[in-house]
């Protein structure tokens, strides 16, 4: 079958508001350097779209409708995917590997500091007939949810509060060497516990502030791609997602969707050894515990590892494992459907050798994970590498 | 054995009466949500209205396609490129196509039935322009191709919306 190749990414930087544009704006712009990046023509080159974004989020209904005029897509082949950046991107694969298309842009957004009752419409994430009313009869913020998962992890697996900490103090330190992120600082464990709990054993610091910012990419086939250009390709190896059971209560401790994307994505790349075989990993930390539960769901670390590894200083640019160098959702922001293709981004700029100061030398493969968020038991793997 | 004796009573197809312990049972839930939101109107629309504001229409132009767009955008879709220039346009135009609408938001049918449409504005190509209402013409009048003008709401009434034009109404000789 066809390989999948990376042609060109493009982005906007990440901002806790954008009021200066409108979203579409806000996408052209991403657009605009994505297409650069991969130097084609979207009104001539390109065979399909594909925008990741959920109605809610929007405010609109059918958001298809508005998906093509600032990708370059109109009265082109569009679709959208309410989901996961990841998510389209794995749509994107498909649809080149089906050999149904040879160029196809995937393009993830938030315009989330547009959404004045962010809290509500989160809540309106939950099943409508049993868990709906007990939020809303109490007014408790949604994020609880968080709280109810990270107090079963640390009881499954022995992590401490003070391991969770560490990742917040890594993420937010590690956004200082993105350009992109906003909330980049240099803040130490003893500021995360001051900052108080916000759901127990969950503090107010451990939870990413929300973000807008686009991201764009262009995918590939491979013989199309190395036609196209001479430097250095990025495969998209393998890819995966699965989605647990959405009854709150019937969760996992150990994030078993990412475990299932995970094995499908690593079947593709033929990745059986992830610990020693990459290089470079961006996963979802919108809740700082949630980095350790996806890097053991990912099989980077053993069930109850991965606080370890957080509090001796072994997930950084000089540690063992090279965890989200971007910063994560804590240093870059929750960018809510666009997470996933933010993680994707850093990635591809890892192995391109383009990541400026927070460059891993010598990075060959890397992994991108996704999870949608509370209440969400949804995740995606993407696995990506250099063949040169 | 007939068929009535297997199988019961034949159905009444128009149904039964209801009675009060079907109303009793739970077969719903209520909620009601607040969605809000506070969309940033962009480069070119926010300059767009602050014009409307003053009565005046103005549009952003396409040098590669030359086409003027109204309301205005900073790229064009068509050829995907940022667009170039402001231009004001007088504000008369043409009725492109319109609907006699005689029912409203709740489905109910409405005596003064209410004209919607588009128009095509004077100085840019067609299906460039914008949608509005229609006034000061009976259904009858509207013709695709009428040429019309603006019925701006006072000044000091004005806004920044697309509602500071009341209507478009037939143009004057």
């Amino acid at each position: 079958m066809r390989d999948v190749v990376v042609l060109g990414i493009g982005s906007t930087a990440f901002a806790s508001q954008t009021p200066e544009v409108n979203w579409k704006e806000l996408i052209y712009d991403a657009a605009v350097k994505a297409y650069t990046d991969a130097q084609i023509d979207p009104r001539r080159d390109v065979d399909s779209f594909v925008t990741c974004a959920e109605d809610f989020w929007e405010g609109f209904s059918i958001f298809d409708e508005f998906t093509p005029d600032q990708l370059g897509a109109a009265l082109r082949p569009t679709m959208t995917v309410a989901g996961d950046g990841l998510q389209g991107l794995a749509s994107a694969y498909m649809q080149i590997k089906a050999g149904i298309a040879n160029i196809v842009v995937v393009e993830a957004h938030s315009k989330i500091s547009e959404l004045v009752t962010y809290e509500h419409v989160t809540e309106l994430a939950f099943d409508p007939i049993y868990e709906r009313p007990l939020s809303a009869e109490r007014e408790v913020h949604p994020y609880y949810v968080a709280g109810l998962e990270m107090n079963l992890y640390l009881h499954a697996t022995g992590t401490t509060e003070e391991q969770c900490a560490f990742v917040a103090v890594h993420n937010r330190r590690q956004a200082l060497n993105n350009p992109s992120a906003p909330y980049g600082a240099r803040i130490g464990l003893q500021e995360i516990f001051n900052s108080g709990y916000a759901f127990t054993p969950l503090k107010r610091w451990e939870i990413a502030s929300r973000a807008d910012g686009c991201i764009v990419f262009v995918l590939a086939a491979g013989e199309i791609a190395r036609r196209l250009t001479k430097r250095p390709l990025v495969y998209v190896e393998g890819i995966g997602w699965s989605s647990e059971s959405p009854w709150i209560a019937a969760r996992s401790a150990d994030a078993g969707y990412v475990r299932r994307a995970a094995q499908i994505a690593y079947r593709h790349a033929g990745i059986t050894d992830p610990r020693r075989q990459i290089d470079v990993i961006e996963v979802e930390d919108r809740f700082a515990f949630k980095e350790l539960q996806h890097l053991e769901a990912l099989g980077l670390a053993r069930p109850g590892e991965a606080g370890w590894l957080a509090q001796s200083g072994a997930l950084g640019r000089d540690g063992e494992l090279k965890v989200n160098l971007s910063g994560g959702s804590l240093g870059c922001g929750d960018l809510i459907e666009a997470s996933g293709l933010q993680r994707a981004l850093e990635i591809v700029l890892q192995l391109r050798g383009e990541a400026g100061a927070r460059q891993v030398p010598n990075a060959r493969v890397g992994v991108a994970q996704s999870w949608r968020g509370v209440p969400h038991g949804t995740g995606a793997v993407a696995v990506f590498a250099r063949r040169d | 054995m007939s068929k009535s004796q297997k199988f019961g009573p034949p159905l009444n197809p128009r149904g039964r009466r209801l009675e009060a312990k079907d109303l009793e049972s739970i077969t719903h839930v209520r909620a009601k949500v607040p969605v809000k939101y506070a969309w940033a109107a962009g480069t070119a629309m926010s300059r767009f209205l602050e014009e409307l504001k003053n009565g005046r229409i103005i549009g952003r132009k396409c040098a590669r396609c030359d086409r003027v767009l109204v309301p205005p955008r900073m790229f064009c879709e068509r050829c995907f490129q940022p667009t170039t220039e402001w231009v004001y346009l007088p504000g008369t135009g043409v009725v492109e196509t319109f609907s006699v609408s005689y029912i409203d938001t709740n489905a109910n049918r409405i005596k003064e039935p209410i004209l919607v449409g588009t128009v095509a504005f004077d100085g840019a190509p067609p299906h460039c322009g914008i949608m509005h209402y229609f006034g000061e013409v009976s259904p009858e009048e509207l013709k695709i191709g009428m040429p019309v003008e603006p019925v701006w709401k006072p000044k000091e009434e004005r806004v920044g919306s697309v509602l500071d034009i009341k209507y478009f109404r037939p143009r004057k000789k």
